[in-house]
């Protein structure tokens, strides 16, 4: 099934576990340095990027091509959403972020804030840099740039990126805590 | 017509692009072999989509990872003081060109210079042999894999027990984080340091390749079997494909140590070596010399 973003809360708690989905529309990137000076900023009263209200979020580092106003997206898969485990809940209720498009999954912590707040972890197939890439038909804007290629907040329009599927849903469900817990070691 | 020969430089180049755009043979097939057998919706999806951006990122002469890695370079055979320069320049012409993600930090300003290079890079681990030609191998290591490479120093007591736990925790407690299905890199004995590099170059042998040593066949055969029987599948997200091999090396160690290491490499463990003759002629392969 096809999402339009910026998705409703509506249609976030509608979603379960082993959902199969595209996301089409606004996708912003942040990873590490992001969310340390989004909520940093917040702290000091300063402007934050509007985009990341209410956002898709994309634990991604692309290599972008080209200049200001002709950027083209190369390679653009996701990575390992566990470093930003300690931020992202309050990032999630700051900022009322819908969805957190990354790989491996995310703590308790994070999950229980995706449910208070209408939150859904979508994972995408870490290394697909190429196919998610295509899905990204358009960046649209960078802000942050000085925290460099991979830190920076790319914004693009997107178009049917995937396949993602929902590891995490707003329920308080974890697809990577049913894998974890039926582990044979 | 007189063809100049290749300059080192320029094979840098181009075995940097070989490895970040196409997938080694034997993890490709590995691959296809995982999908034949995948029991599990969610993981076929992931293989496939893995299968999906390999073809797409051959085609296209793009990095099949937005993670271009910090590069491993392997220098060996004959060659003199001047080759770090050239991978140097290699390396700087490819982050451009490729274009590869300019990936280097200082480890405490966090600062990146954006071109790959920067104080102790790049790695190069050199290997003199009386060989009449300079084999250069790359090995471009995301740090998704990276971050979780482990190290333990057991007591000899632990024995092949305390080995086998330690790498299927390793593996398992990793989770989705390394882009699984992975390769697994074990180094036995050595001293810690030289433990890690095993691991770490246990990576390079062809996974389609039997390991000469008996034994480590053996070992590697009952992990690979105890791994892919967990659950954690690609992504972490559950299924039958956890690891697609995983490879042994060992040396000796002191009587009193057991060191033991490993190096993960994700789905996509990239390589890419090429061979230069005195008399200008150059070889490039992605596994074992053809």
């Amino acid at each position: 099934m096809i999402l339009s973003s910026p998705l409703s809360e509506e249609r976030v708690r509608s979603l379960k576990i082993g959902d199969l989905v595209y996301i089409s529309g606004t996708v912003v990137t942040g990873r590490d340095a992001v969310h340390m000076r989004a909520l940093q900023y917040l702290k000091e009263g300063k402007r934050t990027p509007s985009e990341l209200q209410g956002s898709t979020l994309y634990h991604c580092g692309p290599i972008i091509e080209g200049e200001e106003g002709r950027w083209k997206v190369v390679a653009a898969g996701p990575t390992t959403s566990a470093r930003m485990n300690t931020l992202a809940p309050e990032m999630i209720r700051r900022f009322g972020i819908r969805a957190v498009i990354g790989k491996g999954g995310m703590s308790k912590e994070v999950s229980e804030a995706m449910e208070d707040v209408g939150c859904v972890y979508l994972a995408a197939t870490g290394g697909a840099a190429v196919t998610l890439a295509n899905g990204l038909s358009k960046v649209t804007g960078v802000e942050w740039q000085d925290l460099g290629m991979a830190e920076a907040m790319w914004r693009f329009e997107a178009d049917r990126l995937g396949p993602l599927v929902v590891a995490i849903d707003a329920k308080g469900n974890s697809l990577y805590e049913e894998v974890r817990r039926s582990l044979v070691r | 017509m007189i063809r100049m020969p290749e300059s080192v430089e320029d094979a840098v180049v181009r075995i940097l692009r070989i490895a970040n755009t196409k997938l080694p043979s034997d993890i490709g097939w590995a691959l296809e072999a995982a999908a034949g057998w995948e029991s599990n919706s969610v993981a076929y999806t992931q293989l496939g989509a893995i299968m999906d951006n390999v073809k797409e990122a051959e085609n296209t002469g793009r990095p099949m990872c937005q993670d271009t890695g910090v590069p491993v370079f392997y220098v060996s055979g004959a060659f003199d003081g001047s080759v770090a320069g050239r991978i140097v320049e290699g390396l700087r012409r490819a982050t451009a060109e490729i274009p590869l993600r300019p990936n280097t930090v200082d480890p405490l300003t966090r600062e990146n210079h954006g071109d790959n290079l920067g104080e102790g890079m790049p790695i190069i681990r050199y290997h003199p042999t009386d060989d009449d030609f300079l084999q250069i191998t790359v090995m471009p290591k995301g740090a998704g894999s990276e971050n979780m490479t482990k190290l333990a120093m057991l007591n000899p007591s632990e024995g092949e027990k305390g080995i086998r736990d330690f790498v299927v925790n390793a593996v398992l407690d990793a989770g989705g984080r390394p882009c699984p299905p992975t390769v697994v890199g074990v180094g036995i004995g050595g001293t810690a340091e030289t433990c890690i590099e095993m691991a770490k170059e246990a990576l390079l042998f062809p996974i389609d390749s039997d390991n000469p040593d008996k034994k480590l066949a053996k070992m590697e055969e009952e992990l690979f079997v105890k791994l892919n029987s967990s659950g954690l599948g690609p992504m972490g997200l559950g299924g039958d494909t956890t690891v697609l091999a995983v490879r042994i090396r060992k040396a000796h160690c002191h009587t009193a140590s057991l060191p033991v290491a490993v190096a993960v490499g994700c789905w996509a463990t990239r390589r890419a070596s090429v061979r230069m003759y005195p008399d200008g002629t150059t070889e490039y392969f992605q596994g074992a010399k053809p």
